[in-house]
């Protein structure tokens, strides 16, 4: 966090002088008056110059999105961050060169990196804002992925009359699996266990349950 | 690799000066050891160790090209 005093005769000079050295507009940063500053007896005796302290105060999504940076250039991989905000929800998406390091085994690699995004995002905040972080579109490649995987393993259950257990899976693509068979009348689903071992389980509909 | 480390770590932490990351490899492994302000522990470290768990992830996925193990270890306190 980048703090600086400044001194003037007055007290908006001095945070006009602290603004310009920062290179922030005022309401980007958090004023402190240390001293109002006096003007003096006629100008010369006893005048004392207004000092004030100023905060830049960081910005939750700006701060994220250099983080994000600084990690994927740190990692050596050349590549440009594009980001779409929508109220609390705010998407990164990574193109570039070797992105496929960047997604990792089933895009371990990449959700990992959005949890930290997530933290960093969610140290500057007191409403919580939701990061999600793509590369190469694989959000949406992973997403058909799941949602043909949920149909397959859904047509299983219900021919073998039993309950299909997935691999552990993160709570948004969970979040997929539910979605994609949430009109199938013949079977429903649900997660068992704790994170991060939470799985989903693909039910029949008429077999009684025993779990 | 140090640097990777650092510059996820102290993007987390509250006190980022007292970041310090020390590095020692031998034939097969090169190690860092992540020391940060008693503090800032849990943060690094996370609910069930999602943090660590995350960094590490990073770690690797950089570290993949190195012919040597890298292990990402926390430094307790004392």
């Amino acid at each position: 966090m980048k703090v600086i005093t400044a001194t003037a005769s007055t007290v908006d000079e001095a945070i006009q002088s602290a603004l310009n050295e920062l290179g922030v507009s005022r309401d980007r940063v958090e004023i402190d008056i240390l001293d109002h500053g006096k003007k003096g007896f006629l100008g010369i005796f006893g005048n004392k110059p207004a000092v004030v302290k100023v905060t830049v105060v960081p910005h939750p999504i700006e701060e994220t999105e250099t983080f994000l940076k600084n990690v994927i250039e740190k990692m050596g991989i050349k590549a440009t961050i594009e980001k779409v905000e929508n109220d609390k929800e705010v998407l990164f998406s990574i193109t570039g060169e070797k992105i496929g390091l960047l997604i990792g085994k089933h895009g371990q690699t990449l959700n990992s990196l959005q949890l930290l995004a997530q933290l960093v995002a969610n140290r500057y905040t007191q409403d919580y804002i939701n990061i999600t972080v793509d590369a190469e579109n694989y959000r949406t490649r992973r997403k058909e992925v799941l949602t043909q995987l949920a149909e397959k393993l859904a047509e299983k259950a219900i021919k073998t009359k039993r309950e299909v257990k997935l691999e552990p899976l993160p709570a948004y693509e969970r979040k997929v699996i539910h979605a994609a068979l949430a009109n199938n009348g013949q079977v429903k689903t649900f997660s068992v266990g704790t994170e991060p071992h939470r799985y989903i389980v693909i039910a029949p509909m008429h077999e009684r349950m025993s779990r | 690799m140090k640097a990777l480390i650092e510059t996820i770590v102290r993007a987390l932490v509250d006190y980022p000066e007292d970041v310090v990351v020390t590095e020692s490899s031998d034939e097969s492994t090169i190690t860092y050891v992540l020391s940060v302000h008693e503090g800032d522990i849990g943060k690094v470290i996370g609910k069930q160790g999602r943090t660590i768990h995350a960094i590490r992830t990073v770690v690797y996925a950089a570290a993949s090209d190195q012919p040597k193990r890298v292990v990402v270890q926390v430094k307790d306190k004392g």
